[in-house]
């Protein structure tokens, strides 16, 4: 009688040949998702939260304005008061001008009618900075203005 | 006869592409930027602004001082009790004299007429106000309205404000106008 030797049904290996294509392709998500943080941030900016916040729609029209306490290693120059933070440096009230103006070249003529302004303002802050910026931003019509807050629960 | 260039070796394409995957995943940040939407009133140029002459019934002050008190209507309540004196004030279901007017108009895209309040609700605040305590009144403020907007859409049209389409939501928009004025500064000289 002849013995027949099963043979062991031999579990394929797992090949690995795609798989620098599937972290390659996860590779270019995360490569066009990502952006690098245009300007540094010089003041601190714990945002408020708040429930009925929506979405900023037209995120490359809106230009940002930041108010905070200076970051500790500008506090020994700036001080510990709130300062206004305009693209990379500390700014005063009336610089807001030039700086809205300036946003306003830098986009096309027909996207300029639908631009705002973004406050990112410490919760901290007191509002005689804001009603100053806000009066600020009037004299210039841009009129279209944004509190930044992060999406939270209230109460 | 030209000899092969050997392979290289892919072996270790895993390894570096994995290494820039990682990379880019910690610095991913995937912030979504979301805020609370105003328009300023236009800046009108030379001396005070003209005082619209609105009657007095139909506004509604909400004040927060500088210790972050607030005050709606002349009384001291607590953030979470302002909502539901603003639907009050703005819906005037008692139709009180003290509580604003209403107006029987017409809107175009839902049948019948319909009582529109002229309720303005002024927020003012003190300069030592911090922002946070301004943020949590505005928040209220929205959220008020968004309650109105969405009962008036259940009432006549079945349906949450939010689920209806651009035109009816047009058409609550004008039965509820979201009728908030960020005062003035008192005095604006004194900086």
């Amino acid at each position: 009688m002849a013995i027949v030797k099963r043979k062991k049904p031999k579990v394929p290996m797992i090949s690995t040949a795609s798989l620098p294509d599937i972290v390659f392709m996860l590779l270019f998500f995360f490569l066009t998702v990502t952006t690098l943080r245009q300007s540094e941030e010089l003041v601190r900016v714990r945002l408020p939260e708040a429930s009925e916040v929506a979405k900023i729609d037209r995120k490359d029209l809106t230009c940002y304005i930041y108010v905070g306490t200076p970051v500790p290693s500008h506090q020994t120059r700036y001080g510990t008061d709130s300062r206004i933070q305009l693209n990379d440096s500390f700014r005063e009230i009336s610089e807001i001008r030039d700086f809205i103006a300036n946003e306003r070249e830098r986009r096309s003529e027909s996207d300029r009618q639908f631009m705002s302004t973004t406050l990112k303002v410490d919760s901290d802050v007191r509002m005689g900075i804001i009603t100053d910026i806000k009066q600020e931003l009037r004299r210039c019509s841009a009129l279209k203005l944004n509190y930044s807050a992060r999406k939270g629960k209230q109460h | 006869m030209a000899r092969s260039a050997g392979e290289i070796n892919a072996a270790s394409m895993a390894d570096i592409a994995f290494l820039l995957l990682t990379f880019f995943l910690m610095t991913t940040t995937m912030n979504v930027d979301t805020s609370l939407a105003r328009r300023l009133p236009p800046m009108v140029e030379d001396g005070p602004d003209k005082k619209v002459e609105i009657n007095r019934r139909n506004i509604m002050v909400v004040l927060i001082n500088k210790n972050d008190r607030l005050f709606a209507g002349g009384q001291s309540m607590e953030v979470g009790e302002l909502r539901e004196a603003v639907k009050e004030f703005i819906l005037n279901p008692t139709d009180s004299p003290a509580k604003p007017e209403k107006e029987l108009k017409a809107i175009p895209g839902i049948n019948g007429q319909f009582h529109i309040s002229k309720g303005v609700i002024s927020l003012q605040n003190d300069r030592g106000t911090s922002y946070g305590a301004y943020i949590a009144v505005q928040n209220e403020l929205v959220a008020a309205y968004t309650e109105m907007r969405d009962e008036f859409s259940i009432t006549h049209f079945g349906r949450s404000y939010a689920s209806l389409d651009d035109d009816q939501q047009e058409a609550v928009r004008e039965a509820i106008p979201q009728t908030i004025s960020e005062a003035e500064p008192k005095d604006i000289t004194k900086k």
